[in-house]
């Protein structure tokens, strides 16, 4: 016997994948919150890959 | 599980967990209390924290405690399935299984830890790892089934989200968090000895050693009564420092009154007397601890509030 297609099962399921998805976007616009509100703040941002990065200038320039 | 399994072996609805059997993994109570001592640490503190970053703060400290939470649930599974207060909680009803709370606990435990510390300094997120690890370690796997100083020293849990909060908006620590940690960890024993007055056979059945198991009721009462007149000086003394003022004197005043006054006609009390009116003592002064918590932590906004307002009557010499 096949389950029926609005069974409790598949509305329990279906539930969970919402809220999964759900706390995914909110995970992931706050992240993005988060980025924005340091930028504005005025941190420091240095790239890693090839690319001049400030902070080991200023080492160099007080082991001169 | 597939569907067909499913069916075939019951021929009616199967027991699966819905999202929600996830959330009460977290303890949502609880972290509602954790929420708010955190906000309030954070914004009683000197100097200004951006609103996103207090956010994300506040959501990943809520994050680490209910990571706790669901490692606690997956340890404690044995005793909640004795204990008619926790025997509806996901694992002990056949909602969960524990591997799957073990893993969401200690998957969300990193992520709430990392982020934090992404979010605001290593000292907060450190403080946040600790406070998941004695949780979870040295309060549930080892002090709740050894000793019934089990809440005393497991209290240290819970009191730490206010210096959690003060950490993510100052990068250091002072006196004035370790007051409100004071003041939760010195609230939290009588707050759950009176639970435990009213809650006897729940313990007992479980085998955990609370003190009106170990001890018997009397001393229980005793205890209550100790822990609230230690409480006092402690949530009265804050009024004195850069966090309390006029407004927060006030208040603590009053509530300190009630409470001592709640523990005393505890501490009056015979078995027989509370047993005739369904313990309605114990259960006002649990309920009225709540309160108290709650309201203690409200004035330290309230003053924080005027602070910024200029309308402060600060108690300090400074």
């Amino acid at each position: 016997m096949a389950l029926a297609r609005d069974h409790e099962l598949h509305r329990r399921r279906a539930g969970r994948n919402i809220g999964v998805g759900v706390t995914l976007v909110a995970f992931i616009v706050l992240v993005f919150g988060l980025t924005i509100a340091k930028v504005q703040s005025g941190g420091s941002i240095e790239a890693f890959d090839h690319t001049f990065r400030p902070g080991l200038a200023e080492r160099a320039e007080q082991a001169q | 599980m597939s569907d067909v399994h499913a069916d075939s072996q019951t021929g009616s609805a199967p027991i699966e967990a819905g999202f929600g059997d996830y959330v009460a993994l977290l303890k949502p109570r609880v972290m509602s209390l954790v929420v708010f001592t955190a906000l309030v640490g954070l914004l009683v503190a000197p100097g200004a924290v951006h609103p996103v970053v207090a956010l994300a703060a506040i959501v990943f400290i809520a994050l680490g405690a209910g990571a706790s939470g669901a490692l606690n649930m997956w340890w404690d599974a044995d005793i909640d399935r004795v204990m008619s207060r926790t025997r509806r909680r996901p694992i002990p009803a056949g909602l969960v299984e524990p591997g799957e709370a073990l893993g969401l606990g200690l998957a969300l435990s990193g992520i709430a830890v990392v982020m934090l510390w992404l979010a605001s300094n290593a000292l907060a997120a450190g403080l946040l790892a600790f406070t998941i690890f004695f949780y979870a370690v040295i309060y549930s796997m080892w002090l709740k089934r050894a000793t019934p100083q089990n809440i005393v020293i497991g209290g240290a849990a819970g009191a730490f989200p206010p210096v959690i909060g003060w950490a993510v908006a100052t990068g250091g620590l002072g006196l004035e968090p370790w007051l409100m940690f004071a003041l939760i960890f010195m609230w939290t024993p009588p707050h759950f000895w009176a639970l435990a007055l009213f809650m006897k056979s729940d313990y007992h059945l479980a085998r955990v050693p609370m003190l009106t198991v170990t001890h018997g009721r009397r001393a229980t009462r005793a205890h209550v009564l100790v822990y609230t007149a230690a409480l006092a000086p402690v949530a009265i003394g804050a009024a004195f420092t850069g966090i309390g003022g006029a407004v927060y004197l006030a208040v603590a005043l009053v509530l300190n009154v009630v409470f001592l006054r709640g523990a005393w006609a505890i501490w009056r009390r015979t078995e027989a007397q509370a047993e005739a009116d369904g313990y309605a003592t114990e259960k006002r002064f649990f309920r009225f601890s709540l309160w108290y918590l709650f309201l203690h932590f409200g004035a330290f906004l309230a003053e924080a509030a005027l602070r910024t307002a200029g309308l402060a009557l600060p108690l300090t010499g400074g």
